[in-house]
This record gives C-alpha cells, structure tokens and sequence, in this order.
C-alpha cells in the first residue's frame, strides 16, 4: 500500500523548448486504480517513466509515502510497469519470464517455482509454462506480463495502455483480471491510456493530460457530468455548447431559458448537456422544453442518433431508437432537457 | 503444385550448395594430396609414392608449426576478444543514437576495409616504434584490430538497429541491475551478432599476413608466415600438410556457427538495417 504523489512534476527533453510534461501535480492514493487520460504525445507516458526512474524528471518531485524517490534506481523503487507491447522476453520460457523478478532478488528456485505456478493459475494459463512467448496469442502474452509484474509484489503497478491491444470481448475479460488482482493484492496502480473508453471502464479516478497540463482530475462520471471546460468536455464526447448568460437559477439562451438546479454564478457562460441526456417528449408546463426541427436521424442500432435545429443552433441527440420511430427529418420534434443534465462551462 | 515448387527450390538450393562447395574445396583436394604425397611429378594424375614425412615434420619441434599454431590461436582470440570490447558498444551507438558526425564516425570505422593494409601499417609502424610495440605480440595483436575492429561494429550495428531497447527497462523495473540487466537481457539478444562478428573478427585476424610481418618484424611467426616461408622454398609437401593444419580452425569455427549466418539472422545484415 503506497501513496504516490507528483509534485510540479515537469519533463523538457532536451533540445525542445516546450516542456512535454508541465508542472503535474497528483495525489493518487494507496490502493486505488488512476488513469491518466490523454491524446497521443500529451506527456503521459513520459510521466508513467518518471514514476518507474526510466527517465529523469527536469523539476518537481515523486514521493511514495511521502518520501521522495527520485534519488533511487529503478530497480529499487518497487515500481513495476508493463509495456504496451508486453516486452516478454524471447529466449526465456513464460515461466522463465514470470519468475525474472524473482531471480533477480536471489530468491531460492524451488520457492520461484511454486509461486510461477501460483501466479500462472491467477491469470488463468495454467500447463502454459514452459512455452515462449513467441508461442502465445497477445491476450495471453499480456496476462503472462502482469503474471511477471505482479510476482513481485511491487509497491506501484505501472500499465501502458493495458486494453488497448485487446479485441472487444478480451478487452472486458481483461478488465476484470486487472481489477481484481490489483484489488485484491490493494496495489496502488497508475495506467496511461488515450481512450476515455478505457480510462472509464477501468479506473477509480481519472487524470486528464491535454498538452501536457493536468486538465481534470476525477472520479470517472465527473467527466461527462461536470467537465471542467469545452476541450475537456469535448475530448469526452461532448457535442452541445450553448452560448448563453446565467440569470439566478436560469440560463438564457437565443431560444429561452432553462432551468439550472446547481447553483452557477451570474454573468455569460457555455451551456453543456450530453447528446445522451436531451430527451424526446416535454414538461407538463413546458418549463426545458423546446421544440426543434429534425435534420437528420442515423439508425445505430442500440440507439438513434438525432441531428436538431433550434433557431440558429445546432443540436446532436442519442436516442433511444423505440422513442423517436415516429419522428422523420423535415418534422418538428419536441426536445427537454432535464434541469440535473445542464452544465454551465466556466469561461 | 506448391509440392513441385519446394521440390524444384530444394533441388535448386541442393546444387548451388553443391556447386559452392566445389568450388570451394576443389583447390584444396591438391593441397591434401601433396601433404601425402612422396614426389608427385607431370604427367601422373596421383603421386606414385605415399608418405607421411610431411606431416611427421609438422608435428615435429624443429619445424616450429605447433609454436606457430599456438601463438596464432593466441592472438587471434585476444585481437576477437578485443573486438568485440569495442565492437559491442561502438556498435551499439551507431546502430541505436542519432548523434552529430555519425556518418564521419562510420567512415572512418569502414576506412580500414577500403584503404589498403599496407598505406595504414607504414604510418602506424613508426607510431609503434616510439611506442616500443614494434617485435611484440601485443603489438601484433593490436594492429590485427586495424582490420577486425571494422567487420564487428558493422555486424552489431546492424544487431542493435533491430534491438528494442525497452526490453532494458522492462528488466530493469522488475529489479534487475544494470550489470544483471546486460548479462540476462542484452547479451542473449546480440549474442548472434557477438558470434558472427567474432567468427568474422578470428578468422580476419588468423589470415593477417602484412600486418604481422611489418609489425612483428619477424620476430613474430604466425601461421600464415610461417606457410608462406615454406611455400615460397618449393616445398609442396610441407607447404600441404601446413596448409591443412591452417584452415582447420576456419572450418571448425563456421560449423559451430553456421545457424547464425542464414540470410534470416539480423547479424549478417550490416549497415543495410540500420
């Protein structure tokens, strides 16, 4: 059980002027599961290395339990990370990988043995010892390089884009090996990852990097609920921006007010509500209610996406596809938007 | 179908390895004969008379061979066993970094294959004169790195262009340290590259000839000296049974690594990779 901290945690490679990590500040707590979200090149990975010692940080700190950890090799952090491309190394049998750690830390065969044996029947591959790697699917290969990153019992787990590889059913299959070892052994884990899909599914809180800054860091519904801004918003899915201004409990917009349940200070803002969260049909005293005209309606399935016109504003709605059946691009449709579904941006 | 077609490959693959080895053994058949041969003159298509003198004298103290067969292994390993010290990291730093000068610091690592042996020792040899290196082994044995040096850097550049260095840090976070780290990890995965850059460093070392006689100065008679002495007094039967004694190693050394020179292996590629 380790409590990780980073501290004006910031990274200029040299030779570039732009820090690819800037002043990231995290408090992750003993036990939990953190993702740190971001596109591509956002710094994350970068971060995950720091944490490990793989690379040097150019400012701040990293403490596990509140003493820093910058001065230690990284063999003797007790952090552990598995690779996206699982790094199993390829003259080594599965058992001969999974037992590494231990080798390293002089610990007795026969003792190496039973507890590769142990470990292989956790991430369910038993009778696949004596394998190479080269030998197993990319699922199997993953659960063989969390088998090697979890026997030795390391303080922090590091995972780089740990579902990213996976097919869609393996992807779940997964999930679950991850979180009920990692809860059950109360491993303190960090993940980079840059699909907010994964991010959610997988994490008990989620740190947002865009351009190298910490966004948002939060439980995961907070980012569709209450996103800090429009790129976070966005970066989620997010599909409806309403410039407006906050009057007391309203929202005034070009086409009326709605209703506001939290409490927003006065003065202009941006109106966000998830496509997902518009309904079909009205209030009784057409309070949030509004009638708009239907542009377009793409059958999905498991939903309908609708494409709505207010005055000049544009629209998106996912709807449930039994709800909309009567509804035809052209026709009016009316449209309300439930008060605890509005999120007014900050600008 | 794709049965004739393996059939037609194999064939094919079977007679250009014949012919390969024809071609490479056929100079030797007389070699061998003259090193049992009693006399063997125009226009008999065999010797007439059979001996072992030859080979009694090779094995003999007064012919100096096996002195000479020692010596040569000596400092053939030394001048490997210092390539590969050298060969491993400056192959590492070409075939990985991008760094200011690179293609400067590769040429002049290629430049002992291009110039010819001879322009280089006539500088060196007055280097190793001040520097007292001139008559020795060790000086033989690093002039011998002129040439060897060059054929390891290229077989471990082209190792370390293929090699994912992430495999390092991946072992380093599960508790190895560096040295284990080198020892558990690096090395089994360049260890083709150590063994065919090494066999090309042994086997370029063995065959030196101007190198050890400028530099020796006479004074140190390896194979290859000590062959030409015989062969230059006309004595074939000697001159064979050396010979024979002289390719031996090559021989052995390719067998035990033939599996690592298959056109598949990342060792044989050179700079091409990189």
């Amino acid at each position: 059980m380790t409590h990780v901290s980073l501290k004006q945690l910031t990274k200029i490679y040299p030779g570039s002027i732009e820090p690819s990590l800037d002043q990231l500040s995290l408090e992750i707590a003993s036990g939990e599961l953190t993702a740190l979200l971001g596109p591509s090149g956002c710094g994350k990975t970068t971060t995950m290395k720091m944490i490990a010692g793989l690379l040097e940080p150019t400012a701040g700190d990293v403490t596990f339990d509140g003493r820093s950890v910058l001065r230690d090799k990284p063999e003797h952090r007790g952090v552990v990370m598995v690779f996206q491309n699982y790094l199993l190394f390829p003259y080594m049998s599965v058992a001969a990988n999974i037992g590494f750690g231990l080798k390293m830390r002089k610990i007795d065969q026969t003792e190496i043995d039973r507890r590769v044996s142990e470990m292989l029947d956790l991430v369910k591959l038993p009778d696949l010892g004596a394998r190479r790697p080269s030998e197993l699917s990319g699922g199997q290969q993953q659960r063989v390089a969390l088998a090697r990153a979890l026997i030795v019992q390391p303080n922090v787990l590091l995972l780089d884009e740990p579902l990213s590889n996976l097919d869609a059913h393996l992807r779940f299959e997964m999930r679950d090996l991850i979180r009920n070892l990692q809860q059950d052994m109360g491993i303190t884990t960090i993940f980079v990852t840059h699909d907010q899909e994964e991010a959610v599914v997988l994490a008990d809180k989620v740190a947002l990097i865009l351009d190298g800054r910490l966004k948002q860091y939060d439980v995961p519904s907070a980012f569709y609920s209450r996103p800090v801004d429009k790129a976070t918003a966005l970066f989620f899915g997010g599909q409806n921006f309403l410039a407006g201004t906050v009057n007391d409990d309203q929202f005034v917009t070009r086409f009326g007010s709605l209703r506001l349940s939290e409490k927003t200070p006065n003065g202009p803002g941006t109106l966000t509500i998830r496509p997902e969260n518009i309904r079909i049909g009205s209030t009784a005293d057409g309070r949030n209610s509004v009638v708009a005209s239907l542009i377009d309606k793409i059958y999905l399935g498991t939903q309908t996406r609708l494409q709505c016109q207010v005055g000049e504003t544009q629209l998106q709605v996912i709807a449930n596809p039994n709800d909309v059946l009567e509804y035809e691009p052209g026709q009016n449709i009316p449209l309300l938007f439930p008060e605890n579904a509005l999120w007014v941006l900050q600008s | 179908m794709q049965r004739n077609g393996s059939l037609l490959g194999s064939s094919f693959r079977f007679l250009t390895g014949a012919l390969l080895i024809t071609w490479l053994v056929l100079p030797l058949i007389p070699l061998a004969i003259w090193s049992f041969a009693k006399g063997w003159f125009y226009p008999s298509l065999l010797p007439k008379m059979w001996s072992l003198k030859a080979w009694k004298y090779a094995f003999s103290d007064t012919s100096g061979v096996l002195d000479s067969l020692w010596l040569t292994i000596g400092i053939s390993l030394a001048a490997t066993f210092l390539s590969v010290l050298v060969g491993v990291p400056a192959g590492r730093a070409l075939g990985m970094y991008q760094f200011k000068g690179k293609s400067a610091v590769e040429l002049l690592i290629l430049a002992p294959m291009i110039v010819p042996g001879i322009a280089v020792v006539l500088g060196i040899h007055s280097v190793f004169i001040s520097m007292g290196l001139t008559n020795s082994v060790p000086g033989v044995i690093l002039v011998h790195l002129i040439p060897t040096i060059p054929y390891m850097v290229l077989v471990m550049a082209g190792i370390f262009a293929n090699y994912d260095p992430a495999f390092e840090s991946q072992a380093r976070s599960l508790g190895a340290s560096a040295p284990k780290t080198f020892w558990y990890v690096t090395l089994p995965a360049i260890m083709p590259g150590i063994i065919v850059g090494g066999l090309f460093a042994f086997l370029v070392s063995w065959s030196q000839y101007i190198l050890t006689l400028l530099i020796g100065g006479g004074r140190v008679v390896t194979l290859p000296l000590l062959l030409f002495n015989f062969a230059t007094s006309g004595r074939n039967d000697i001159t064979g049974a050396i010979g024979m004694i002289y390719i031996l190693p090559g021989i052995i050394i390719l067998i035990l690594t033939a599996k690592h020179l298959s056109g598949r292996s990342g060792a044989v590629g050179g700079f091409g990779q990189i």
